[in-house]
């Protein structure tokens, strides 16, 4: 197996950074699952991230007990937010949460003490492994794929394109949506962990307006329509810029026409498009 | 002092307020975020700086072509992404990730071209005359950049109100299939308004070059932050609403940085942004979301 061991030497970082973009992308799936538009998940996973990191770094915590508040403490925040946050909808809730990342953003970058401000944290340990990230995954993905076809997530399909008439039949729009806003926290919290743990190195500036934009991307161009979209777009997000490490210079120039295309082509995002071969292979159209 | 700062956050706020006029007149019209916006912006101060460093050209013809330049690329903006995605019935959120990819492009392209670093005016293509109005001092520079804003502003707003294009616009932004029945020109409007906007924030660009004297590619993306400020604030698709919402943010900033100290600059300006929603979620001016027919 030494060809493993060399693969997993060279693109460890890699792998694992799909894992957790899957991660991310899944969180915000969950929330466009309902019809919220919230990009608050890189203030999130920045939360996550700082949180697990000084738990490490200063007091020696066991690692699955920091990964575990390092979820917890986005929740609890979101749950804090959520509630006057949710009433906003639409683009203006898109907005908001942009300015609360942004705001999360600031407070760390200058809270210099605590979070060593700019310059950010250095040397955590490397404690991430393949198993955590794919465990972690794994999970998820058994959670919203349950979901999807229980009442959860029939209810959260319902108040996306509808949120009155759900409303009407006597469902509690506003505690689904908490919900789905504070799992999708916990989610962006415990992906943000694990990533302090690979790259060893948190700052500010990861987890900024470019890291939101990113995650939204993640949700958009893989589909809204099924987790599974969600992972194809953490996948394809997350390859791309190396797929394209041959082109050099051109990298990101080639990133963004190749993101511009492929939304034209496809704009319901990339699992849809695989819908057309499922349907044709004779299997019912899944949704 | 005050009175000085006060001029400081007239220029700056008028800047913010033209570019956030670019901002929403996509989103009112168009019904797009577009977050290629700063990138824009970023290519009208390019445009302006290569004009006079390249052609040798006196500022005002520099100002011309960056015009140019971006009503340009607004041009091409609609005709080869926003065109094909409303003729595909895209999803509201799929021309906003088509602008982050073009904006990706843009930010690369020109650092590809032009470098990473500050770029700068030559010094003799800058008015250095500072004028003197009754203890104020104010640079003939930034003098003409609050009267070419305000301008702007007013020959927009005069056209959305007077003329027959502007009232076509409005109903356009109202409800785009009312008026395909009533034989309004729905595409070539919707050309025209990427082109306005563009050319706005193109504009703004320059303005902010001169202002700043640093030209570097990534300077866009700082300020479609705060144009997403000033937008919200203002309530998405208003024009006034953007116009109060830019001196606002200027206001905000200039004196926050006088009297709370820099660092806390943005977090004022989106803390503000944050508390403002929670207790008018449409904006300071916005309508409650309408059903469009």
């Amino acid at each position: 197996m030494e060809w493993l061991d060399n693969f997993w030497a060279t693109y460890s970082t890699l792998v694992l950074s799909v894992g957790t973009n899957v991660l991310l992308a899944l969180s915000i799936y969950l929330t466009l699952a309902c019809g919220l538009l919230t990009v608050a998940n890189a203030a999130f996973m920045a939360i996550g991230a700082y949180t697990a990191a000084l738990l490490t770094l200063q007091t020696g915590t066991p690692f699955l007990l920091a990964l575990s508040l390092g979820a917890l403490l986005p929740a609890l925040i979101a749950m804090l937010i959520g509630r006057p946050t949710l009433r906003l909808s639409g683009v203006y809730l898109a907005m908001a949460t942009l300015a609360f990342g942004e705001v999360v953003r600031i407070l760390i970058l200058n809270a210099e003490d605590l979070t060593g401000g700019a310059l950010g944290l250095n040397g955590i340990a490397q404690l991430t492994t393949g198993f955590d990230v794919a465990f972690a995954l794994i999970g998820t993905l058994y959670v919203l794929l349950r979901f999807a076809g229980s009442r959860i997530g029939r209810t959260m399909a319902a108040i996306r394109q509808d949120e009155i008439a759900t409303e009407l039949m006597g469902l509690n729009v506003r505690a689904y949506k908490l919900f789905a806003f504070v799992l999708g926290a916990a989610l962006a919290g415990l992906a943000g962990a694990l990533n302090a743990h690979f790259t060893f190195f948190v700052s500010p500036n990861e987890y900024g307006f470019e890291r939101a934009v990113e995650i939204l991307a993640m949700g958009v161009l893989g589909g809204t329509g099924s987790p599974w979209g969600a992972v194809l777009g953490g996948v394809v997000v997350t390859l791309l810029p190396e797929l394209l490490r041959g082109f050099g210079h051109y990298r990101p120039l080639i990133n963004g026409v190749v993101l511009i295309v492929i939304i034209i082509y496809s704009p319901k995002g990339i699992w849809d498009l695989t819908r057309f071969m499922r349907r044709h292979a004779g299997k019912p159209a899944v949704n | 002092m005050l009175a000085q700062q006060f001029i400081n956050a007239i220029s700056l706020g008028g800047v913010y307020a033209l570019f956030a006029l670019g901002f929403t007149l996509t989103f009112g019209v168009l019904g797009i975020v577009n977050l290629a916006h700063g990138a824009v912006f970023m290519l009208g101060a390019y445009s302006a700086l290569q004009a006079v460093i390249l052609l040798r050209l006196p500022l005002t013809a520099a100002i011309l072509a960056a015009i140019v330049i971006t009503g340009a690329a607004g041009w091409l903006l609609d005709k080869l992404i926003f065109a094909p995605l409303r003729a595909r019935d895209a999803p509201h959120l799929a021309p906003m990730i088509a602008t982050i990819g073009l904006a990706i492009c843009l930010n690369s392209s020109v650092e590809g071209f032009f470098g990473a670093q500050n770029l700068r005016f030559p010094v003799e293509a800058l008015p250095t005359e500072t004028l003197s109005l009754g203890g104020i001092r104010i640079t003939w520079l930034e003098l003409q950049i609050v009267l070419l804003a305000f301008v702007l502003m007013g020959i927009l707003m005069w056209c959305l109100k007077q003329t027959r294009i502007g009232r076509a616009l409005r109903g356009l932004a109202e409800s785009p299939k009312a008026a395909a029945l009533l034989g309004i020109d729905v595409e070539g409007l919707f050309r025209l308004t990427s082109v306005l906007a563009s050319l706005l924030g193109g504009v703004a660009g320059v303005l902010i070059a001169l202002y700043t004297n640093a030209v570097f590619p990534l300077m866009g993306q700082p300020m479609l932050h705060k144009g997403i400020a000033v937008v919200i604030l203002g309530g998405m698709g208003d024009i006034r609403g953007a116009l109060l919402g830019g001196f606002f943010l200027g206001f905000a900033e200039v004196f926050s940085v006088a009297y709370v100290g820099s660092t806390m600059r943005d977090a004022v300006a989106f803390g503000l942004l944050f508390a403002i929603l929670l207790l008018r979620p449409d904006g300071l001016f916005g309508k409650a979301a309408q059903r469009r027919a």
